[in-house]
């Protein structure tokens, strides 16, 4: 079994946190990794995507190849589209649908909207609102790893959580409970 | 045996570590950086106190690893490719000397441009100097090579590189980790005629250096990084060498069959090739960077023996190798079920609201306008955003330290206003010695030392020169009434445009220094406090 994600989003949104939680789980549970980042100067404001392979068997390529990818994790709507050649018609789009907009040529909302539900398999919600709301506003990544949760298949909604618990651990109690809370809602849908 | 997951940085960190490391040294650069930032928060690296402080540029570094070495110890020096220009005088006479304690250079090469000026391939450094070369393919191997070339440094007494490329040095994978072996015994050189290149040294060490190069391919030719496999299954086999991380991508493309040499020892291995070559009709030569083994393989094989790879079209001649244009070189159509997106435009990174090289450039173009003359040479950092919308303010950026040669250049043929914009470690790393030159030349230029107290564009390590620069202006013969500080905040806008002003209209040498701590070395920290 493999899932081949790809995270996106915008330089320090958070999808390197993500990237780091998914690698926790995958190697408390023995799965096999290979997570590429971007580093340098693009975490100024540009954008910024982390190719991650989970599989059971040897992985070789620390890249996607196009059309391979399972899943696309993304912190933004336009930054989940610029993706698209890496999935398949079978392949799962996880997004915030929340934009954010730092350039001046920003497309129209209507049409990456409906370009974005085109795809077949879409699960969009506005995490940040979300995150505002529950006053969690730093935790919006988890939000979007909660609602990614099911779809990662090779590890479990627990393990995941239980990645989070150790990777916040060292921020404190609260943060740890942030994020679990972020995850739940996330995974719940709402 | 226990398994971490470590960035392939990481895990040349860790493997230099438990090769028994004393010292590393390095100057910030993408993609290297995380090996000396790794090395730096190590428990066994501080408890065994391994040097792992930054140095000034990459020269410094390549030459105080050098005199580690030469105290018996093992060095590391770690730079990104172009940092290799800056070491090149020490490095290539480091193999002309040879060493006592093994030498590793490692130089993380970034092909595509991704947090960079060009493209080179150090290995064409590594044939130029005459040393072995290491290419690692996976994260593993990266830990596990380190050791090795330690050894074979110590063996044949001479420096070796280490090359990676972006996409390993910032990739993640499961490393299994050995058992730490201690540091070397303290045990200077006592034989000054090694390390004294006078002329009739020189001469001497060169001719041992070319004498080893038998041993240094013989060591190549038996080398476990270098191994020949079959692929698939099938005759009329197509013969590919992959280089480092290129192994990776053909396995990925699972072709069909072909003999693949995975070579990651240098120099190239001529019998393997030669038998690749008798095996198959044809080479694919996978290679990330130049095409430096396709051309020396056509001196191995002969001119009429088809070699292919980015020489010849069958892999682009730019731009770093991918899953995608690897498969599509060994013949595997891609299948794309999706175009790419009509709604998606380019996102380019911009300088963070709120720093102060924003209000920088706010205060130079209001005062440039005034010029229609006046040109602004950039530098190397964050700063070079500045070339970017809203701002457009800069006219050049070539390498580390060029605005204040340039705009020296320029003013000498007439530019007039010749402005320079630098950063605070940038102008420590290979300012001052062309500000010496602009003093003693008495050149009509204005410098502004973006000063925000760190190395920000590579993640905010500590800058050489802070709380120095005044004095490093002075001391290097600035006028003290043309040394100017400002801070560089939206309210101080006019006194900012002022100094700029009056500066300009100084005929001589000023440096103007607006300093404000970076937002992101001050968020953390704030957030480590």
């Amino acid at each position: 079994m493999k899932k081949d994600i790809i995270l996106s989003g915008v330089g320090g949104q958070g999808i390197l946190s993500i990237a780091t939680v998914i690698g926790e789980a995958a190697t408390e549970c023995g799965v096999n990794l290979k997570q590429a980042e971007v580093h340098g100067m693009s975490q100024r404001g540009g954008d910024v995507q982390s190719n991650l392979r989970l599989s059971t068997e040897e992985i070789y390529s620390d890249l996607i190849p196009q059309g391979q990818a399972d899943i696309i994790i993304s912190m933004e709507p336009m930054e989940a589209l610029r993706y698209l050649p890496y999935i398949n018609k079978e392949s799962w789009v996880i997004t915030s649908s929340n934009t954010f907009i730092n350039i001046p040529n920003y497309p129209e909302e209507s049409k990456l909207f409906n370009e974005i539900s085109t795809i077949p398999h879409v699960v969009q919600l506005p995490i940040e609102d979300l995150a505002k709301e529950h006053k969690i506003h730093k935790s919006a990544n988890m939000i979007l790893l909660g609602m990614a949760a099911p779809y990662i298949e090779i590890l479990s909604a627990e393990q995941l959580r239980k990645a989070i618990a150790t990777i916040f651990a060292r921020k404190g109690e609260k943060v740890v409970e942030d994020n679990l809370k972020a995850f739940d809602l996330g995974l719940k849908g709402i | 045996m226990e398994k971490k997951l470590l960035l392939g940085d990481e895990a040349i960190a860790l493997g230099a570590i438990n090769a028994g490391l004393s010292g590393v040294y390095a100057y910030p650069g993408t993609p290297s950086t995380e090996i000396t930032e790794f090395i730096q928060g190590n428990a066994l690296a501080l408890e065994r106190g391994v040097h792992s402080r930054w140095c000034t540029n990459e020269k410094t570094a390549m030459e105080a690893a050098l005199g580690m070495s030469y105290a018996g110890k093992r060095a590391l020096v770690c730079m990104k490719h172009v940092g290799m220009n800056v070491c090149a005088d020490a490095f290539v006479n480091s193999a002309v000397t040879g060493v006592n304690g093994g030498l590793i250079v490692l130089a993380a090469d970034d092909p595509s441009m991704h947090s960079s000026q060009n493209e080179q391939d150090s290995r064409f450094y590594g044939k130029f100097a005459m040393i072995p070369i290491f290419e690692p393919s996976t994260q593993q191997e990266a830990y596990d090579m380190v050791s090795d070339a330690f050894d074979l440094s110590e063996r044949l007494k001479l420096p070796v590189l280490m090359r990676v490329v972006t996409r390993l040095a910032h990739s993640r994978a499961a490393v299994a980790i050995s058992e730490p072996k201690e540091e070397n015994a303290f045990s200077p050189d006592n034989d000054r005629t090694h390390w004294v290149l006078l002329p009739a040294n020189a001469r001497r060490q060169y001719l041992s250096l070319v004498e080893k190069q038998t041993e240094i391919e013989q060591a190549s030719e038996e080398s476990s990084y270098n191994q020949i496999s079959n692929l698939g299954e099938g005759t009329g086999k197509l013969g590919v060498i992959a280089c480092g991380i290129a192994y990776n991508y053909v396995r990925e493309a699972r072709p069909t069959n072909a003999e693949v040499l995975k070579l990651s020892q240098y120099p190239m291995p001529v019998d393997k090739i030669r038998q690749l070559a008798s095996d198959c009709s044809s080479i694919l030569v996978v290679e990330d960077g130049q095409p430096v083994v396709e051309e020396l393989v056509r001196t191995v094989v002969g001119a009429d023996y088809p070699i292919e790879g980015r020489l010849t079209g069958k892999l682009p001649r730019t731009g770093e190798l991918n899953p995608d244009n690897v498969a599509k070189a060994l013949g595997k159509e891609p299948s794309a079920a999706f175009a790419a997106a009509e709604n998606v435009v380019g996102r380019p990174p911009a300088l963070c609201q709120g720093c102060g090289h924003r209000d920088v450039y706010n205060a130079l173009n209001k005062v440039a306008a005034e010029y229609p003359d006046a040109r602004i040479f950039g530098d190397i950092g964050c700063y070079t955003l500045g070339a970017l919308p809203p701002f457009r303010s800069i006219d050049s950026c070539v390498d580390m330290g060029a605005s204040i040669t340039m705009a020296k250049g320029a003013a000498d043929a007439g530019v007039y206003p010749a402005i320079a914009v630098i950063g605070d470690s940038t102008f420590t790393h290979s300012g001052m010695t062309g500000l010496l030159d602009a003093v003693n030349d008495k050149a009509n230029i204005t410098i502004i030392i973006s000063d925000n107290l760190t190395t920000a564009m590579t993640g905010g390590q500590d800058s050489a020169g802070t709380n120095k620069f005044e004095a490093i202006c002075l001391g290097l013969g600035v006028e003290p009434a043309h040394v100017r500080v400002v801070v560089p905040l939206p309210k101080n806008m006019e006194e900012i445009t002022n100094t700029i002003r009056e500066e300009i209209n100084y005929k001589g040498v000023s440096v103007i220094i607006p300093r404000r701590e970076c937002l992101r070395t001050l968020a953390r920290k704030s957030r480590n406090k």
